[in-house]
């Protein structure tokens, strides 16, 4: 086969071309995935919110979930520490007595929509999807109700409706992503009263961060969380305070979700592909070794019956050659006998005949 | 032989009868209460806790405790050792209907137990380990079904099929083997999703290895167990072969689990240093864990060896049990007690009665289902007019 230079120029071009194109719509694919270019996020500042309640209720009204029991306004329901439910996409806590702090803080908690999620890696019908724009949805057409995304999920946000019979769907915020969809903002962002979510695009919404840590000098701690926890949430909070005294991990490390599970992973084809060689194997060698066994067993049952007949043949020999010598025996005996009697009769009188003894003899 | 077409009638208010009865009317009165109040009439799980003994126990512990099928053919039709052939078929027996429970079990457990077909047919979340484990478990489940079937076919006098399967004997030994070391690996890689959950001491890079090999103990264990109970409540179903063979299945079996604990314990300690975890072990998580590694791993480990030493059943068959424990104690630490060990104690999960209550009532129906089996069919002898496979 022949290629011409214009042919083989093409294909170098459609190459790098290809390669070019690779580069980002392949990205996902690449060891460190830092977000979808373009994807946003939100900002939470927790040195500005007040706990009002006001995005719970807002995040309730778009999201049509159920009226909660308590409304709201009521600020007692942050006695304690409350956690996302199948009836609240999210919800504010209140954090008391906190050193070298006057006065309670506020923490807000809903899904962070990580860069790569623990739910969507975990779940087998990927009934979890992770939107260009960030958001982290959920198709409730396909889920089993498994729960394996609660187990994963380190934010501990995924809820399930454990009171419903037929229908039971796993609850989490969306991001607002219908809202999204539309250029609205988030319903909690949308209400906010202090700004204390500030909404944009996941790579400004960092630099936002680091120039308020340096508009602010001794306001911050110099940490964004979310920037690197898990790999990178598209919902980041930056605080006064160690991240632990608002209830937040500190412990959860940089490493993506679906890294910790791909080293178990990509032992399956490995076993699939080697096992049957490794077994087969093991298989043939017993085989062999039980034939070997059977063998050595076959022969050594030869060679003992070959000594035993040989032995047998031998005895019969000899048995034969003592019966002859016997035989030989009796007859010399008999001839002797014979001839002294013959001689005894040759003494008496009367004439015997001289013949008989070589007559028998002969016999 | 015509001796064994003989019925016995045996009475049926047996005070076993009763128990089984009173367990089966409960389970299914709450199995109607799961199917029409729901999760949340019948169970304690939460949003902190997915997953509770349903998972911990009839999944978890259940699919260990029946790796014996895979252990027992793999050994006497791969490895060869013949003198364990009386004792595959009622560790394939007992391994069927193990999985067959532990899909059972699932129904109760998801939220839409109509859609646990959707992994294969619907969508496919390759990314998931539980993809893996239910993959494996749909097909190991048919393996053990068609490993089980001559007996079945031989009790109903098929003889052209039986002969098709029992040709298929080697393929799907080995197949078992896959499957089984894929699965029973990935019901502990399922949690390395979780490192921020799990506690430490018992999370690990090696969990998927920890939970292979020790289901290799169980398997061994269990059929060490099973025989003893065989031997106590059905010794007239056995034949000559089977009454053989079957104390030197017990020495040889808890022989081998000796040497796999020992393994089984070196590679725990390896762990515990791999992730450093050695400061945990003074705390009370760390007590914990040295009750499993050196209660539950290391002592039957050293007893199984002296039993196998000595030729003593009654060391074997007691360690057995201890072992068995040993496992149920490990899957339930992983699953459930060092599992969200972060939260307070006001967050921990504890099992509703009715779990319990399923729980039970699913392992006697196994235990019914074996009794029933190994009465009617060749489990436990070999059939007159078939020749041994």
């Amino acid at each position: 086969m022949s290629i011409s230079r214009r042919t083989f120029l093409g294909w170098l071009g459609a190459a790098a071309v290809g390669t070019t194109l690779g580069r980002s719509a392949h990205a996902a694919g690449s060891p460190h995935f830092t977000g979808y270019p373009d994807a946003l996020g939100v900002l939470f500042d927790a040195t500005r919110c007040i706990g009002c309640r006001k995005c719970e209720e807002a995040c309730n009204k778009v999201n049509e979930l159920p009226a909660p029991a308590r409304p709201f306004s009521d600020l007692a329901v942050m006695e304690r520490k409350r956690r996302t439910d199948a009836r609240s996409y999210t919800v504010v806590n209140r954090y008391e007595n906190i050193v070298g702090v006057k006065g309670p803080l506020y923490r807000k908690i809903q899904c962070n929509h990580c860069l790569e999620p623990a739910c969507a890696s975990a779940c087998f019908v990927r009934a979890f999807t992770k939107n260009s724009n960030s958001a982290v949805t959920y198709d409730e057409t396909v889920c089993v109700g498994c729960r394996y995304c609660m187990i994963a999920c380190p934010f501990e946000i995924p809820t399930y409706e454990y009171d419903k019979v037929l229908t039971p769907r796993i609850m989490k915020c969306t991001f607002c992503h219908p809202r999204l969809i539309k250029g609205l903002l988030p319903g909690c962002v949308e209400i906010c009263p202090v700004e204390a979510m500030t909404f944009g695009k996941r790579r400004d919404l960092i630099r936002i961060a680091n120039e308020r840590f340096a508009q602010f000098p001794g306001r911050y701690l110099h940490h964004i969380y979310g920037e690197r926890e898990m790999g990178g949430t598209a919902w980041m909070t930056i605080s006064g305070v160690p991240f632990r005294d608002l209830g937040m991990r500190e412990d959860l490390g940089i490493t993506p979700a679906p890294e910790l599970t791909k080293g178990a992973l990509s032992v399956v084809p490995v076993v699939a592909g080697m096992w049957p060689v490794l077994l087969t194997g093991i298989y043939a060698i017993s085989q062999r070794r039980d034939k070997i066994a059977r063998d050595e067993k076959s022969a050594a049952v030869a060679a003992a019956v070959a000594q035993a007949q040989a032995d047998a043949k031998a005895k019969l020999t000899e048995a034969l050659a003592k019966a002859e010598k016997d035989k030989k025996t009796a007859i010399e005996k008999e001839v002797k006998k014979a001839l002294e009697e013959a001689a005894k009769a040759k003494a008496q009188p009367s004439a015997a005949a001289p013949g008989a003894a070589p007559e028998k003899k002969s016999s | 032989m015509p001796e064994r077409k003989i019925v016995i009638q045996r009475p049926a208010w047996t005070p076993f009868n009763m128990v089984a009865g009173i367990i089966v009317v409960i389970g299914l009165i709450i199995t109607v209460i799961r199917f029409t109040k729901g999760l949340a009439a019948t169970t304690n799980l939460s949003d902190y806790n997915p997953w509770g003994i349903w998972i911990g126990f009839d999944l978890l512990v259940g699919v260990a405790l029946a790796a014996g099928g895979y252990v027992t053919s793999a050994a006497c039709y791969i490895f060869g050792l013949k003198r364990f052939h009386s004792a595959v078929r009622p560790a394939i027996l007992t391994g069927f209907l193990g999985y067959a429970l532990v899909v059972l079990a699932l129904h109760y457990d998801v939220g839409r137990p109509w859609r646990l077909p959707y992994p294969f047919i619907v969508q496919q979340g390759t990314t998931s380990l539980l993809f893996e484990v239910a993959a494996c478990v749909a097909l190991y489940l048919t393996v053990l079904f068609i490993e089980f079937t001559p007996a079945a076919l031989e009790w109903l006098g098929l003889k052209r099929a039986r002969s098709i399967v029992v040709k298929l004997t080697l393929v799907l030994t080995i197949f078992g083997v896959i499957l089984s070391t894929l699965h029973q690996s990935s019901l502990g890689a399922l949690f390395l999703i979780a490192p921020s959950k799990l506690h430490p001491l018992w999370y690990s890079p090696y969990l998927a290895l920890y939970f292979f090999v020790s289901s290799i103990i169980a398997g061994l264990s269990m059929v060490i167990f099973e025989g003893s109970l065989a031997h106590k409540y059905f010794h007239d179903k056995m034949d000559a072969e089977h009454l053989r063979e079957a104390d030197g299945v017990a020495l040889s079996f808890g022989k081998a689990a000796s040497w796999v604990l020992a393994g089984y314990f070196i590679i725990k300690v390896i762990g515990i240093a791999q992730t450093d975890a050695w400061t945990y072990l003074g705390t009370g998580y760390g007590l914990w864990f040295l009750v499993e590694l050196l209660g539950f791993v290391l002592l039957p480990c050293y007893f199984f060896a002296i039993g196998a030493r000595e030729k003593n059943l009654t060391i074997v068959r007691r360690t057995a049990v201890w072992a068995v424990l040993g496992i149920v104690l490990n899957r339930f630490n992983v699953g459930l007690i060092a599992f969200n060990y972060h939260l307070p104690s006001s967050e921990r999960y504890f099992p509703h009665w009715m779990e319990i209550g399923i729980s039970v009532f699913v392992v006697t129906i196994g235990v019914l289902a074996y009794k029933f089996i190994v009465t009617h069919m060749p489990i436990l002898y070999a059939h007159s007019d078939y020749e041994s496979h």
